[in-house]
This record gives structure tokens, sequence and C-alpha cells, in this order.
């Protein structure tokens, strides 16, 4: 009974991340749009814009190999499972033990290595620019995102997302100037990750600064739909993994009833607003930079997370 | 037995490898000869892994050669019987590679006798017993690869390559002889077990840590000692490459173990500074000299390199975590560096495989003259990729659990009560994060410029797909990448009888837990489980396919590439090697290669073309080797008039050598 309770709620929380993770895009686009003193679309847009696109023909460039057309479903598989192993609403989920928070680190490095091989395949110089530019982000994001790891793995002495968020979540740890340094680190990992103001635009595939969106310049049809899909999961997942880490509170413990359940899904549903208006806040209120300006953006986050570390070996032998 | 059995399996290489000096001339040589070493590889490698999983007690075996009264002493335990499994491998993957890639040398006699007895020097190395069979065995090894190096030797880079590594392997071989000299002492007990049994003291120890550095890191490929390695692996024939990266480079590991681990007794705690710092710098330095390569062999060739440096991370760790006397840490972290010098040469070889593959069908190493052969070699193009995404360390493959494990072992440090450590533990932590990233990046360049976009060259447009015999080699290694990422308990469980051997402890029991994850201390602290993670990328990716095509759409059009409007029919205008590189290279390059870009653009109304020269300078090269061989060069000159004396003159050096010599004798203590 306990199994298939637990598989119920493992079940329900990979759909509930498919479902919610378009939801989160539309209200960062609406809430930026409402910073401009723009109407903005309507919240469901993306939803739309989603189905659309799975309805239309796939336009294929004439020279494009097998691994064009196989690399949106294992960039969306792979973010999708790395997405509903992270924890959301409660902690110690079915299968939470199958892949601790650096495996879940390199799913997304697996996505992006496919990803960025797709933008080579066609053999475009857009598609060349975005591959290599994204290469170049991830080689300084990646490590910054595990100097974030080695800090909350030793803080909580587990790589367990499940463990982490409970030793977390109880009042022993407080504050430390450690876990403040790799917030500001993982923030900034977050936001060049999922290709935000100030790294990259989102909004435009028409200037030269762009990564992302001249990497998947020539997907047409289900194949976009699907890459824009990953996209939003992963955009959900770093709120997420920001919100179980850093704010617990609220968060649903293995051995809690179905009360516990609802507040652990109102709570993370209201975390998730809160975080969609901070980086629609943050998006508005600073400039893009030049593509050369990031590796000091992201230099800077890799030592904060080793700053971090570096606290944390020091200060547990005293 | 096994022993035995390991021992006529070299035997048989030798002996093959005498006869065919004999018989190369004869057009089925080179079949016969593959065969010959395929059989044996298989042979030994089934004994060396039947010895570690049956319960590995050592067995010794002394055979009345070499010295009289000392006699050539073998012996198997689990250590050696790991890295015979390993030479096993490579060697049985190689020799089927090769029953087909070796068609198409030219001259097959160049090749033919050195590479059974280049596979009987390694095995030797790993089976030996004294010092004196080691030192034999090990400049056996590196003769014969050296011969196997030169074998295209009417390219003057290869002639170059070959002097490099000629000089690099005889400076290595004198540090290992100077090493040995030192752990038998003044009574010069060269077999293994009365060294082991007279542990060094302090001095001689720290001397002969430092000796094994130079003389196994040589050969591994250590910065600053790597010069000689991505010259040479890629002048060789690309299954000798794949030995000489994936398994040569190992054989040095195993020696490296071999001395600090079992031969020089317990560690100090400052040997593993050196270990990981030397570790941390050869990782991030080696991939960051290949991703500036656009040799793609040579490509390969640097980023062993950086796999030496993950190894000797794990390396390091366990030396402090075993001179601390934390035994379960230690094994972790020795799991750790043994699982990856397996893994690495699993995807090293099938990377090579794939690179001579794609040589052989268009004559072409460069990158920049290649492209598109995704679609006129697809099954070596899907292999190739299957060894690109296990090197770069992306789950579910092999390359990602050893990886894995040494970020566990990392995050064990903080208890080390050292405070060098404790600083330097973070910082090589970090530098592998910033090398395992640099990998992914690398080998994106590398297929992507090779295999995808549009053909650059008519040779590359016009290739074909490789025959069946290396197409099979390539696809069992592909398939064993994915079977050791999948079920990595079953490899962390062969290895135990080495960590019980070597610090004392092992790591929990792997293939009991539940669904086969791998938990290095406790499954609440941290696990993986690779065949979950297949099984769901697997199943959603499957799902989310069939959905789509079942209730939205599954219609297909061809048409012209997009490309914002613009697109340009030449192939030219897409990304090269050096292109892909240049944000990478401006990023990290500029400080550590010094790299200059001079553009020179024509004046207006002028038809020249305009021109973009990248400039790299190798400061390891200009700072330490280009002095040394410079020093070299003025001493000789300075000597050389010694060779025009008369008769008396050099008896009198003679007279005046012998009486220092005597007189060195009388004074020294």
């Amino acid at each position: 009974m306990a199994l298939i309770i637990d598989f119920a709620v493992q079940g329900a929380q990979m759909l509930l991340v498919l479902l919610l993770a378009p939801l989160l895009t539309g209200l960062v686009r609406k809430a930026k749009a409402h910073f401009l003193r723009r109407r903005g679309p309507p919240l469901i847009q993306p939803y739309r814009d989603l189905v659309r696109l799975m309805r239309k023909d796939v336009v294929l460039a004439e020279n494009a190999s097998w691994l064009f057309r196989v690399t949106p479903y294992l960039v969306f598989a792979a973010t999708w499972v790395a997405a509903s192993l992270v924890p959301t609403f409660r902690t110690g989920l079915l299968f939470s033990w199958s892949a601790d928070l650096i495996a879940i680190i390199a799913l997304l490095g697996s996505a992006r290595f496919f990803l960025a091989l797709a933008g080579l395949d066609v053999g475009t110089s857009f598609g060349g620019i975005g591959s290599s530019r994204e290469v170049m982000i991830a080689s300084l994001a990646e490590p910054a995102m595990l100097m974030v790891v080695f800090t909350l793995a030793l803080i909580a002495g587990s790589t367990q997302l499940s463990t982490m968020t409970g030793v977390l979540v109880s009042t022993e740890v407080g504050l430390r100037v450690s876990l403040g340094l790799a917030l500001f680190a993982l923030i900034m990992v977050a936001i060049a990750e999922n290709a935000r103001i100030p790294v990259d635009n989102p909004a435009t595939h028409l200037e030269l600064t762009m990564v992302h969106e001249a990497m998947i310049l020539e997907y047409s049809g289900r194949h976009l739909a699907l890459i824009d899909l990953a996209a939003s999961l992963k955009l959900l997942l770093y709120v997420s993994l920001i919100a179980c880490v850093f704010t617990p509170w609220g968060i649903a413990l293995p051995d809690g009833g179905p009360a516990t359940l609802a507040l652990g899904l109102a709570t993370y549903l209201a975390k998730l607003a809160v975080g969609g208006f901070l980086l629609a806040f943050f998006e508005t209120s600073i400039a893009k930079m030049r593509v050369f300006r990031v590796p000091e953006f992201l230099g800077a986050a890799l030592m904060l997370g080793l700053l971090a570390t570096l606290l944390l070996f020091v200060s547990q032998s005293l | 037995m096994t022993v035995i059995l390991a021992l006529s399996c070299t035997a048989a290489l030798l002996a093959v490898a005498a006869i065919v000096v004999f018989i190369g001339r004869w057009s089925f040589a080179t079949p016969v000869v593959y065969c010959v070493c395929f059989v044996a590889s298989l042979m030994s490698l089934v004994a060396a892994v039947a010895h570690l999983l049956g319960g590995s007690t050592p067995v010794s075996v002394t055979l009345p050669l070499g010295l009289p009264w000392l006699g050539a002493h073998f012996r198997i335990d689990a250590l050696s019987a790991f890295f015979l499994a390993v030479v096993g491998l490579g060697a049985f993957a190689a020799s089927l590679f090769a029953l087909g890639y070796g068609r198409h040398e030219d001259a097959p006699r160049r090749v033919l006798p050195f590479y059974p007895a280049f596979l009987a020097g390694m095995n030797l190395v790993v089976l030996a017993d004294d010092a004196f069979t080691f030192l034999l065995a090990w400049e056996f090894m590196s003769l014969s690869s050296w011969a196997l190096v030169m074998a295209h030797h009417r390219d003057p880079h290869n002639l170059r390559a070959g002097y490099i590594y000629l000089v690099m392997a005889s400076f290595g071989t004198l540090a290992l002889l100077l090493m040995f000299g030192l752990l038998a002492g003044p009574g010069g007990g060269y077999g293994f077990a009365e060294i082991r049994a007279a542990h060094p003291s302090a001095v001689p120890g720290a001397w002969v840590l430092v000796l094994a550095l130079v003389g196994a890191g040589s050969k591994a490929g250590l910065v600053p000692l790597h010069v000689w390695l991505p010259l040479a692996h890629p002048a060789a024939p690309s299954h000798v490459s794949a030995l000489m990266s994936g398994v040569m480079t190992k054989v040095a590991v195993y020696g490296f173990v071999r001395i600090v681990f079992d031969l020089i007794g317990p560690p100090a705690w400052w040997w593993s500074v050196l270990v990981l710092t030397l570790g941390g710098v050869t990782a991030v330095m080696g991939v960051l000299y290949a991703l500036v390569q656009h040799d793609l062999k040579r490509l390969l060739a640097y980023h062993t390199v950086e796999n030496i440096g993950i190894i000797f991370i794990g390396l390091g760790l366990a030396l402090a975590f075993k001179a601390h006397g934390m035994a379960s840490a230690a094994a972790l972290a020795l799991t750790a560096g043994l699982l990856h010098v397996f893994n690495h040469s699993v995807f090293k070889s099938l990377l090579f495989f794939g690179s001579g593959a794609v040589l052989a069908v268009t004559g072409v190493r460069d990158m920049e003259r290649l492209g598109g052969l995704i679609h006129r070699m697809p099954q070596t193009a899907f292999v190739f990729l299957v060894g690109c995404a296990a090197i770069s360390a992306l789950p579910p493959l092999n390359g990602f659990v050893s990886e894995w494990l040494t970020f566990q072992a990392i995050l064990l440090s903080p208890q080390l009560p050292s405070w060098g450590l404790k600083l330097l533990v973070p910082a090589v932590g970090a530098l592998l994060a910033l090398s395992a990233a640099l990998a992914a990046a690398c080998f994106v360049k590398a297929f992507g410029v090779t295999f995808l976009g549009r053909p650059r060259t008519p040779v590359a447009e016009r290739a074909q797909e490789t025959d069946r015999f290396s197409l099979s080699a390539m696809y069992f290694l592909a398939a064993l990448c994915l079977f050791a990422g999948i079920l990595p308990g079953l490899f962390i469980d062969a290895l135990a009888p080495v960590m019980q051997e070597f610090v004392g402890a092992r790591m929990p029991v792997q293939t009991r837990a539940p669904w086969l994850s791998i938990a290095p201390i406790a499954e609440s602290r941290s696990s993986y489980n690779g065949l979950l993670v297949f099984l769901f990328i697997v199943i959603s990716g499957t799902l989310a396919a069939s959905v789509i095509h079942r209730l939205a759409s599954n219609k297909l059009r061809r048409g012209p590439a997009w490309d914002c409007g613009y697109p340009d029919p030449s192939p030219a205008t897409q990304y090269s090697a050096s292109s892909f590189a240049q944000p990478i290279r401006r990023v990290f390059g500029t400080v550590v290669f010094r790299a200059r870009e001079h553009g020179e653009m024509p004046p207006p109304g002028d038809a020249r073309p305009a021109r973009l020269t990248v400039e790299l300078r190798d400061l390891i090269w200009d700072a330490l080797y280009a002095p040394i061989a410079g020093a070299v060069g003025v001493v000789a000159d300075r000597l050389n008039h010694l060779q025009f004396l008369t008769i008396r003159q050099f008896l009198s050096l003679v007279f005046a050598a012998l009486v220092i010599l005597l007189l060195v004798l009388a004074i020294w203590p």
C-alpha cells in the first residue's frame, strides 16, 4: 500500500513539473510585460504555442542527420527526468535516491551536450556561433554549480537532495556565511544556465549576441516544441532547486499525512510565483552584457562557490 | 595457475613476434598475427578476470631467466590481475580492430613484429615481481612502442616525435632505476618481497616518491613531463595509438600504484599534496591543450593527459586518507581512481579506433578538412558519439561513474586533520569540475566538426563506411561503456580485493543494494543508479515521441537550411575547429598559451583576402624543455674537442678518472 502511494506521489510530481513548467514561463513573461507597462500575453500563451507547434509539420534542413531529429527527444527526456528528481512539494520521493544532485547537474549537462551538437549538425554559421558560445558559458557555469553542490553537501553531510532539504529545514543549521555565498553563486549560475538577461536574451533571435536561440535556429514544429518545453522545465528545475534548498519551509516530509502534502503543494506554488516575479523584476532592471563579460560574471560565481567550500573545509575542524 | 597461463600467453606473443620477422613478407601474415594476438589477449583477459573474481590469492612463480643469482620472479595479486585485465581487454579490442584496419598498412613489416612484442612487454610489466624483471619489461615496452611510433618514419614530424619519445622514455627509466636502487638499499634485495619487508626511512622514502612520480609520471603523461605523449601517440598506426593512450599509460599508473601503495610502505601525508597538485594541474592543462588542437588524433592524445590527471587526483586522495588512517575513505578514493583507469582505457581505445577508421577512409587527420561524415559513415559516427559522451562524463555512461566517485571522495576530505590538505582539496575539486566541463566542450568540438555539418573537402564527401572487423571492435567497446555505466556496482565489487590488500578496507558491497544502485558510504548520504536513470530517459523519450506522433503530427518536410534567411552554400562558412574553440581560447588561452590573434585586413579596393592568424605558445616547452635542449647542445659543442685528443691525452684522462673513482671509494663512509 505504501509503495502504491509512493508511486502515486512520484507520478504526481512528474506530471506536476511537466504541467507547471510552461505556466512559470508564462508568468515570467506576463510579469516582465507588466513591469514594462505592457499588457503582455495571457498566462496560458506558452501552452497554446506548444500545442500549435506540435501540430505543425517539421521542416528539416536538407542535410540534417538522424542526430538532429533524435536530439529534441533526448534533451526533453533528460531534462524531464532531472526535473522530476528535485523535491518540489514533498521530499523522499520513491526514486529520489536514483540520482543525487551531482547526477542531476550531469543530466542537464547531457542535454546541453546534445543540443550543442545539434547546433553544429546543419552546418550553418548561426548554429556554430550558438554552440560554441553555449559550451564556453557551460565550461564556467558547471564548475561554479559543482562548487555550490559541494557547499550544500558539506553542510548537510549528503549530496542527496531529499536529505539536504531535511537537514536544512531543521532549525539547527541557522544562518551561515557559506550558505549566503552559495545562494549568490547558485542564482548567478541559474541565470546563465537558463539563458536569461544579462547573460542571454530569451526573447530574441535576431541579434548577434544570442546564444541559446542561435543554437536551435534550425528547429521547427514538434522538435521546437519539445526544446521549448525542455527550456521551461529547466527554469522550473532551478527555481524548485533554489526553493527546496534555501527556502525549504512548508515542504512535506516523507512521514507527513495528506494535510502536509496540501500545505507543501500550496507553499510550493507560492514559492514558484515569488521566484518568477523576482526573476522578471531582475531581468527588467538590468541590461544585457557583452558576451565576453559573461566569463567574468561566471568566474565570480565560481569564486564565490569556491570561497564557500573553502570556508566549510576550514571551519569543520574548529 | 593464472600466472602460468598469463605467462604462456605472453610467451606465445613473443614467439609470434620472432616468427613474423621471417614470414612478414607473406600476404597472410597480417591476419594471422592479429588473430594470434586476439586469442592470446582474450585468454589472458579471461585468466585475469577469473583470478580477480575468484578470491585473488597471490600466486608467484620464479623462472630461471635473467640474472643467474636472482632469476625472474613473477607474481599475480589483485592489483596485477586488474591491470592484466585492462591490458588484455585493450589488446583484445585492438587486435580485432586491426584485423580490418591493418590491411590499410603500407609497410606491414614495420608494424607486425613489434605489435605482439609491445603487448608482451605490457603483460610482463604488470606480472613482474622483482626490480630487474620490472625494469627490463618496462624498457622492452618502451622500445617496442617506439618502433611502432617510427612505423611511418618518412614523415619528418614522426621522426621528431620518435626522437623526443626515446629521450623521455630513457629519462623515465633512469629515474625508475635510481628509485629501485634506493628501495633495495645497500643490501641489494631486488625482489619485490624483500623490498616490501624493508621499508625505507623518511628521507629516502621522499626521494623514492619523487623518482616514481618522474619515472611513472613521464610514461603516464603528467604535466610537465607530458611533452612526448601528444607527439608520439598520434604518430603510430591507430590501433597502436589506442593501445598507447588507452593501455600503456595505465601500465604506468600500475607502476606508480605498485611502488607508492605497496613497495614503499606507509606514506607520509605531504606526499598526497604533491600527487594532488600534479593531478589537478595535469587535468586542466591537458584539456586546455586538447581544446586548441585541430588534429583529431592529437586532440585525443592531449585528452589522455587530462584523464591521467583525474586518475592521479583519485590516487592522491587515497594516499591522503591512507596516511591519516581513514581506510574506508581511502578505499573509496582508490576505487574511483582505478575505475577511471578501466573506463578511460575503454573509451579512449574506442575514440582512437574511430579516428583510425576516419583516417583509413579519408587519409585525413585534420578536422578542418573533414565534416559531414555522419551521413557517409553512420555506424562509426554512432559509436564515436557514444565514446564522446562517455569521456565527457555524461550519465548514464561509464565516465560519469568514476568522476562521481572522485567527487564523493573529495566530499569526505574535510575530515582530514592536516591544514595543507584542507586548503588544497577544495581547489583540486574546482580544477576537477573545470576539467570535466571543458572536456564536454572539447568533445562537442571533436564530434561536431568531424562528423556533423557539411563536408569541407572532396575526400570527406567521398568517405565510405569502414569494415566489419573495425566496426565490431568499436561496437563492443561502446556496449561496454554503457554496461559499465549502468551496472557500475559489479566493477566496484570486483575491485574490492585490491582495496583489501592495499588500504586495508573495502567499499560496502554494491551488488546487494536494492535496484543495483551504488552507494559509496550510505544511501542517505549519496547514491546513484545508472540503470534507473538510463531506463527513465529511454522511457520518457519514447513516451514523448509516441504521444506526439500519435496525437499531434508526424509529418516531415525537407527544405533548405534557414540560417536566419541568409544560408551560404559554401562549406567554408561553417564553424571550423578553431573558430569553435575561439571563445574558450579567448577566456583561458590568453593566460595559459599567451594566445594572440592578428587580423590582417587589406585596404578597400584590394583583392587580397583578409587573414586571421592565431599565435599560441606552449609555455611549458619554452620555459622547461627549450633551455635544457639548448644547454645540452652548448655542452656537446664544448665537449666536442675531446674527440680529437692524442692517445697519450686519452690515456691520462682514463688514469685521472680511475684515480678520482678510487678517491671517492676511499672517502665514502
